[in-house]
C-alpha cells in the first residue's frame, strides 16, 4: 500500500484504493427516544489500531456492542470485511470483544477460559491444546493454566481475557476499557503489551477508553466522540496539533483557552481579543469567517515565560503569577493577565535550578510563536 | 467477647439438639411397658449406684433388631428415600425455569415476585394441604374444572395416591428450591452469557455450557434443602396419600401414637437420623465450597 507519496508509513485511511475491514455508514442507534448513536460514519482499516475516545455516556460502548451483534443499528449499515452484518448474530461474526469486566468464565480455568471459543469451533483436541498453549506463552500465563480466575490477579485475569478473546485469530478484536482496573504502572506496561500483540498477530483492534493518554499511546488513529457524534477522527499527532475544535482540543491534553473574534484571515488567522492588544496570531481551524467569534487555542507547553519582554515574537502577553507548580521533570505557571483570562504554561526542569528565579505574584511576559497557536471556530 | 458471642448460641443448638436426641437414643434402647411412661427402665436415683448398673444393663440392641425382622420398616425407608429422590427431583423442574424466569425478569419485577414466592408461608402449612385434599379429591376443583372443559368424563383418582404425595410435597417445598437457585442465578453477570456468544457459543450452547454449571452451588442446595425434610416428612403422606403409600415419617407417628411402642418408634427415629446424616454432611460440605470459590 503505498500512502500518499508517503513510504512506509501506515496510512491506509488517506488511500483511496485500501479496502476497510469495517464501514460503518450512517448508523444510528436510539433507545426508546433517546438516541445514543447519532448518524456516524467511519471506516476501519485492517491492521488499524483504533481508539475511540469521549467522555462517559457518548456512546462508546453502544458503538461496539453494535460492532460485536449485540445491538442493531437503528438506522444505517454495518458491514465488515464487505459483509453486511444486519442479520449475522454475534456467534457468527469473525469478531471477538474483550469485556471491561472481562467477563471470565468462574466455572472453568484458566487454560479452559481460553479454550472455550476454539472448542465452539469444533477444532480438535491437538489443535486446541496447540492454540491455547501459544496464546498462554503470548500473554506469559502459563504457569497459571489450571488455576481458576479468582485465584489469579487482576492484571493476570485481565490478560486471560485479552489471550481468550484473541485465541479464534479475529479479524477484529474489540477491546472496551480493557485496562480501567490497573494500577498506572500496569496500565502502561499493558498498552505496550497490546501494541506488540497488535503488531505480532496483524489482528485490527478497536479499543475504547476514557484515558486519552491511553489513546495517544497505542492508537493509529483516534476518534473523538461527544454525545452519540464522531466529532474528530485523525491520528493522535494530528488530533494533539490541530484539533479541529474547541471540544476537542480541550478534550485532548491541557489548552489554554482565549476567546475573541477574527479580525484577520489569509495564511493565518488573527484573534482580536483584548481592548487596545495586539492580535494573537495563530494557525486558522476550518470554516472560519473574518469577524466571526472564534477561540484562541494554545498548549502550555508551547509558552515560553521570560521576565523581560521579547521582541522576536508576535504573540506576547504580560501578567501576575498567580500560581508554580513543581512536577519533577517540568513546572507549571499560572500566570493571570490583566484583561482577565489566565494562562498556563510549562517549562522543562533540565537543570535543577534552571528557571525555578520566578516567584509569586513577578511580574512576566508570555509569548509564542506564530504557528504554535489554532483559531477554532467552535 | 467474641468467643462469647459464637458460644453461647453454639451451646444452646448443641444442648437443643443432644439433649433430646440423649433421650430418643436412650428410649429406643429401652424395652415396651404398660406404664407412663410407657417403657422400661426409667433411671432411679434414690438406688445409687446400684440403680444406675441396673438402669444400664437393662438397655439393649433389641428393637433395632426388631427393626430387621419385619421387612416394613427398610421397605418404609426404601419407599422414603424413593419418594424424596422423585420429588426432589421434581421440584427441581418445576423450580428451576421459576428462578430462571425471576432472575431473568426486569429488575423493578423481581422484589414482587420474590414476595410471590414467600407469600405462602404467610399460611399455615397444614391449611395449605387440606386445600390441596379440596383441590385433588374426586369431586374436588380440578376434577370439576376437567370435567367441565371436557378433557375427560369420568373424574380421575388423584387423592390418596403417591400422585397427590408428590404434588403436595412439590407445592410445599417449591420455595426452597427457587430461592438458592435464584440466588444464584441474580447473582450472574449477564455479560458472561455474551461473552460466550462472541466465542461463538449459540444461546442454547451459552446455557447449557454456562448458566447451568454456575448455578450448580445453588441447584445443589435447593435439592438438598428439599430432600432432607422430605426424607422424614409426615403430613403430607399422611393426608394426601393413600393407605399403600409408605413413608418412614408414617410409620414413625403410627408406632408413637397408634400402637404407643415408643421404643420401636425412637430406633424407627434415630436410623432416620443416621440416615440423614450422610446428606446433611454432603450438603455442607457444599456450602463450604461455594463459600471457598467465592472467598
Ligand atoms: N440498553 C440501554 N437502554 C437505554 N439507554 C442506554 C442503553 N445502553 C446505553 N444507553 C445509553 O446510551 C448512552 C451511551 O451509552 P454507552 O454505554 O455507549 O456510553 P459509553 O460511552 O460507553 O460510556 P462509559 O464511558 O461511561 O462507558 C448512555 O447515555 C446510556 O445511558
Ligand atoms: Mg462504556
Amino acid at each position: 500500500m503505498a500512502a500518499a507519496g508517503k513510504e512506509n508509513v501506515f496510512a491506509p485511511w488517506k488511500d483511496d484504493a485500501a479496502v476497510p475491514l469495517i464501514r460503518i455508514d450512517q448508523v444510528s442507534k436510539r433507545f426508546g427516544d433517546f438516541t445514543a448513536i447519532d448518524k456516524i460514519s467511519l471506516n476501519i482499516y485492517p491492521q488499524e489500531f483504533f481508539a475511540l475516545l469521549g467522555p462517559s455516556g457518548c456512546g462508546k460502548t453502544t458503538l461496539m456492542r453494535m460492532l460485536a451483534g449485540f445491538e442493531k443499528p437503528s438506522g444505517g449499515v454495518i458491514s465488515i470485511d464487505g459483509q453486511d452484518m444486519v442479520t449475522v448474530p454475534p456467534n457468527k461474526r469473525a469478531v471477538n470483544m474483550m469485556f471491561q469486566s472481562y467477563a471470565l468464565f468462574p466455572h472453568l480455568s484458566v487454560w479452559d477460559n481460553i479454550a472455550f471459543g476454539l472448542r465452539r469451533d469444533g477444532l480438535d483436541k491437538d489443535r486446541v491444546a496447540a492454540r491455547v498453549e501459544e496464546m498462554l506463552k503470548l500473554v506469559q500465563l502459563g504457569q497459571f493454566a489450571r488455576r481458576k480466575p479468582h485465584q489469579i490477579s487482576g492484571g493476570q485475569r485481565q490478560r486471560v481475557a485479552l489471550a481468550r478473546s484473541l485465541a479464534k485469530a479475529p479479524k477484529l478484536l474489540l477491546l472496551d476499557e480493557p485496562l480501567g482496573a490497573l494500577d498506572k504502572k500496569l496500565r502502561q506496561e499493558t498498552q505496550f503489551e497490546l501494541m506488540d500483540i497488535q503488531e505480532k498477530t496483524g489482528t485490527t483492534f478497536v479499543i475504547v477508553t476514557h484515558d486519552q493518554e491511553e489513546a495517544m499511546t497505542v492508537a493509529s488513529r483516534v476518534a473523538v466522540m461527544d454525545q452519540g457524534k464522531l466529532i474528530q477522527v485523525e491520528t493522535p499527532q494530528v488530533i494533539y496539533e490541530q484539533p479541529n475544535s474547541v471540544y476537542v482540543a480541550d478534550f485532548i491534553g491541557d489548552v489554554n483557552l482565549i476567546p475573541g473574534s477574527v479580525s484577520e484571515l489569509g495564511g493565518g488567522a488573527a484573534l482580536a481579543w483584548a481592548e487596545g492588544k495586539p492580535p494573537l496570531l495563530g494557525q486558522p481551524g476550518a470554516s472560519l469567517a473574518k469577524g466571526q467569534n472564534a477561540t484562541f487555542a494554545i498548549r502550555p507547553e508551547k509558552i515560553a515565560i521570560s521576565a523581560e519582554e521579547p521582541q522576536d515574537r508576535n504573540n506576547r502577553v504580560q501578567g501576575k503569577i498567580l500560581e508554580i507548580g513543581y512536577l519533577g521533570n517540568l513546572s507549571t505557571y499560572h500566570v493571570e493577565l490583566p484583561e482577565g483570562p489566565v494562562i498556563k504554561c510549562e517549562v522543562g526542569n533540565r537543570s535543577r535550578v534552571e528557571r525555578r528565579d520566578f516567584t509569586w505574584e513577578d511580574e512576566v511576559w508570555l509569548s509564542w510563536s506564530d504557528t504554535a497557536g489554532l483559531v477554532l471556530a467552535r | 467477647m467474641r468467643r462469647l458471642l459464637v458460644g453461647v448460641p453454639f451451646v444452646w443448638l448443641l444442648v437443643l439438639f443432644l439433649v433430646p436426641f440423649g433421650i430418643v437414643l436412650k428410649i429406643s434402647l429401652s424395652d415396651i411397658a404398660l406404664a407412663i411412661p410407657p417403657y422400661t427402665p426409667t433411671l432411679d436415683l434414690t438406688e445409687g449406684w446400684a440403680g444406675i448398673r441396673d438402669f444400664f444393663s437393662r438397655l439393649d440392641f433389641e428393637n433395632y433388631v426388631f427393626l430387621t425382622s419385619d421387612d416394613l420398616y427398610w421397605k418404609a425407608y426404601l419407599s422414603s428415600l424413593q419418594i424424596a429422590v422423585i420429588a426432589t427431583i421434581c421440584t427441581l423442574l418445576v423450580g428451576f425455569p421459576v428462578a430462571y424466569g425471576m432472575a431473568r425478569a426486569p429488575e423493578e419485577w423481581r422484589p414482587a415476585l420474590l414476595m410471590l414466592v414467600i407469600l405462602p408461608f404467610w399460611t399455615s402449612f397444614l391449611i395449605r394441604v387440606y386445600a390441596w385434599i379440596g383441590i385433588l379429591s374426586t369431586e374436588g376443583f380440578l376434577n370439576q374444572f376437567l370435567l367441565w372443559t371436557g378433557i375427560i368424563s369420568e373424574p380421575l383418582t388423584i387423592l390418596n395416591t403417591n400422585t397427590a404425595v408428590y404434588i403436595g410435597i412439590v407445592y410445599t417445598y417449591l420455595p426452597f428450591m427457587i430461592l438458592p437457585i435464584y440466588a444464584t442465578l441474580e447473582r450472574m453477570d449477564a455479560s458472561l452469557l455474551e461473552a460466550a456468544e462472541d466465542l461463538g457459543c449459540s444461546r442454547m450452547q451459552a446455557f447449557w455450557l454456562i448458566t447451568v454449571p454456575l448455578a450448580r452451588p445453588g441447584v445443589v442446595a435447593g435439592c438438598f434443602l428439599v430432600f432432607i425434610p422430605t426424607l422424614g416428612e409426615f403430613v403430607i403422606p399422611s393426608l394426601l396419600g393413600g393407605s399403600d403409600t409408605l413413608m418412614i415419617g408414617k410409620v414413625l407417628w403410627e408406632e408413637f401414637f397408634n400402637n404407643r411402642d415408643w421404643p420401636v418408634a425412637s430406633a424407627v427415629a434415630i436410623i432416620l437420623l443416621l440416615i440423614l446424616i450422610v446428606p446433611i454432611v454432603l450438603f455442607q460440605r457444599n456450602q463450604q465450597i461455594n463459600k471457598e470459590a467465592e472467598q
